[in-house]
């Protein structure tokens, strides 16, 4: 590592490292950002969640969407894996089946940055109890 | 390389380290490893989470998972069921003592509810032995703001503007130190950063230094700048090792990037810090002690004037601040005074640390704005007293500051209303006490402490604190008599106002808020001759109820002094001027028939 001899020395390195620590940052104030849930359970990763999941943080640092990719259990929808929920600020969570990363792109491009629906929802059919 | 998309951040704070954290680190990155994700989760190392009540402490983001009490072979269970699945440890997670109900979210935690943190902002984030994560989180870019288009009046100003006043107990402005220093004339200054933290029970500074040492230095450099000073030292306790070490390290990689030495951010100034260690007396967190013990000589304190920002080490101009003043810096010059100042309340901003001890149910350190009450800070942050119990008083400022009671519990936390109260803020130490302590066996305590720490310099503190004490504890061995009180009172006043330094001009002041507030426990133990609560050994008396004597001798024979006498199926009896009050019969009898009174 060279010295840092000025600012934009500085403010070059922060902008290299930030990505790093940004997570943390994150994840104090999701709500003001999209989420987005990846299943993860041992069926999910079977049918490619991993690949999924690391697909969507990479593309979504790429194209400069703030949002927080967080795994989860099994969603139950086991027949349609690998499913991903997908909450934009203040509006209904949405859960997508068949994500391959074909699927992924199309999520991100459409419902994430232009907010239409695409195909694939599944419908919520069960009540949560909090 | 891409980033990580989970992070397990492991407390590696002392508390948590003692604890095994750092064995439970490794294990964790070993499992991450057996399963392949070495590129997909990273285990960090970071300072205290504050939650030290439950440590040690596993934090996973994004998801903000918060495992408590982590053992090392609980390292499979979270990289296989949480990292891998996806599935929460359930068994791990915080759970609210008063709902009983499983918290998977940090921030709904009533601990971390009430909290600002700014001095505490990267305990618990990054990594304190990583000087890029401390940059990735603007780090240094106040220094690098100030050396390159900022004039040194112009950062005072905005230090003064901010109304930060020093942490370190007294609460002196911080900006007006730095300009007196500045104006001070000479060539040569210096910088000292103060973390000879000795209160009882505080552990603010150490767990700064620990978890975040870049602000601290960065924070010394702007100061440098500011004063004009090109030599840093900072005072801290040999009986801080962990905190030396993250410190020396962390001066070591700022001096390799170029952030300490000569010409920073190209610019003609220079800097550079070394560390004293201090022996761990008390009195040397006195600024005028402390500089004397970095000269090499004794620890005591001088007559001030003057002031070390015109005469301080080795008789030059010198800046001492406390090691949270310093870590509140930088942010302030990252997001200008309005915004500090817009926190808190008119006398006194920002925020402050504050270590919780005692009989409180989330022992730990929190950060909490000015002007938040003693009853939030107890009850909702700290989780409210220990085992249901009742809550009697808290000692605030450690031994110089003073107890305050229940009638004190919506008193807001600022400078001017805890000295109004009766105590003081102090450098952030507070002890919570509950129905079973005694009041006056506490001001023994603290007095205890302080006639220990006393330098010896001047006789108010050494011999008058000395007869305070001997006071006490005639009081609490049963032999006050009704004078006592005043005498007490007299004497604490005249040491209050004739000792040389803050060490004995504070020292009476558990004693006389003790008296204030909590006179009839010291009425009780001279008049009744009886200890309220049960703490002071010398008045109780342990006696067999002869109706619930059954004679079975297993008290005698529990007995080490040989106190009990009776033969088997006999009424026993205990000889008062052999016991020496162990409790050893009372724990072993079976028929409730040993008693105290």
């Amino acid at each position: 590592m060279d010295k840092i001899r000025n600012l934009a020395d500085l403010r070059e390195l922060k902008d290299k490292l930030q990505s790093k620590t940004k997570l943390r940052d994150k994840s104090e104030t999701p709500e003001q950002m999209v989420q987005i849930k990846v299943a993860m359970a041992t069926c999910c990763i079977a049918s490619g969640s991993r690949e999924t999941m690391n697909y969507i943080v990479d593309e979504l640092d790429k194209r400069n969407i703030d949002a927080v990719v967080t795994q989860t259990g099994c969603m139950g929808y086991c027949y349609a894996e690998p499913t991903v929920e997908v909450i934009l600020p203040g509006k209904e969570p949405m859960v997508f089946g068949y994500v391959d990363s074909r699927k992924a792109d199309e999520i991100i491009e459409k419902y994430i940055k232009g907010g239409m629906l695409v195909e694939g929802i599944i419908p919520v059919n069960y009540k949560k109890i909090d | 390389m891409a980033d990580y998309k989970i992070h397990l951040l492991v407390c590696g704070g002392t508390g948590c380290k003692s604890s095994e954290s750092q064995i439970l680190a490794e294990h964790l990155r070993n499992e991450i490893g057996n399963q392949g994700l070495k590129d997909y989760a990273q285990v960090v190392g970071t300072g205290c989470f504050g939650f030290c009540e439950k440590g040690p402490i596993v934090k996973i983001i994004p998801d903000n998972t918060f495992y408590t009490q982590v053992k090392p072979e609980d390292a499979k269970e979270i990289v296989e069921e949480h990292i891998v699945k996806g599935r929460k440890v359930s068994r791990l997670l915080y759970k609210d003592p008063k709902t009983e109900k499983i918290i998977t979210d940090s921030k709904g935690m009533e601990f971390y509810k009430k909290q600002v943190r700014i001095a505490l902002r990267n305990c618990g984030v990054i990594d304190p032995e990583n000087i890029e994560e401390y940059i990735a989180r603007d780090g240094y870019s106040a220094l690098g703001k100030v050396l390159t288009s900022m004039t040194p009046e112009e950062t005072i100003e905005i230090i003064k503007k901010s109304g930060l006043r020093g942490r370190g107990g007294a609460g002196f402005p911080t900006g007006l130190k730095w300009e007196i220093t500045r104006q001070s004339p000479g060539k040569e200054k210096y910088v000292v950063c103060n973390a000879d933290e000795g209160d009882p029970g505080a552990f603010m500074d150490r767990s700064i230094l620990e978890g975040d040492p870049h602000s601290v230095i960065e924070a010394m450099a702007i100061n440098g700048f500011c004063t004009g000073a090109s030599n840093g030292l900072v005072y801290i306790r040999a009986e801080y090792p962990l905190a030396i070490d993250r410190l020396k390290n962390a001066i070591d990689q700022a001096r390799h990037y170029g952030l300490l030495g000569e010409k920073i951010f190209g610019t003609d100034f220079c800097f550079d810090i070394t560390l004293r260690y201090g022996a761990g007396a008390f009195v040397c967190g006195e600024e005028t002690a402390l500089i004397h013990s970095m000269e090499g000589g004794r620890g005591e304190p001088t007559m001030k004037p003057p002031f070390p920002s015109v005469k301080g080490y080795l008789g030059k101009p010198t800046n001492v601040n406390n090691v949270e003043t310093f870590a509140s810096v930088p942010v302030i010059i990252n997001k200008g005074f309005e915004w500090y100042s817009s926190i808190g309340t008119e006398k006194s901003k920002g925020t402050k640390v504050f270590a919780l001890a005692g009989k409180v149910n989330n022992v730990g350190l929190i950060e909490v704005p000015m002007g938040i009450t003693l009853r939030e800070v107890i009850f909702e942050i700290g989780g409210g007293i220990k085992n249901g119990k009742k809550f009697k008083g808290v000692q605030i400022g450690g031994p110089s500051g003073g107890c305050l009671t229940h009638k004190h519990l919506d008193v807001p936390i600022d400078y001017e209303s805890l000295v109004a109260a009766g105590a003081m803020m102090g450098s952030g130490g507070m002890i919570i006490m509950d129905e079973d302590d005694c009041m006056v066996d506490v001001a023994k305590y603290f007095l205890d402490f302080t006639v220990d720490e006393s330098c010896g310099k001047c006789t108010p503190c050494r011999v008058g604190n000395k007869r305070m004490h001997e006071l006490l504890v005639n009081i609490t061995k049963g032999n006050g008599t009704k004078d006592d009180i005043d005498r007490l009172m007299n004497l604490g006043n005249v040491i209050r106002d004739t000792s040389l330094c803050m060490l004995g001009q504070s020292a009476p002041n558990p004693v006389l808020s003790i008296i204030d507030n909590f006179r009839e426990e010291y009425e009780a133990h001279i008049a009744e001759k009886k200890c309220p609560s049960g703490v002071c050994k010398a008045l109780m008396i342990y006696e067999i109820v002869p109706e619930n004597c059954v004679g079975c001798t297993a008290c005698a024979r529990a007995c080490p002094v040989g106190a009990i006498t009776g033969e088997r199926k006999e009424i026993h009896r205990i000889d008062p001027s052999l016991c020496i009050k162990c409790g050893a019969c009372m724990d072993r009898c079976k028929f409730n028939a040993v008693i105290v009174n």
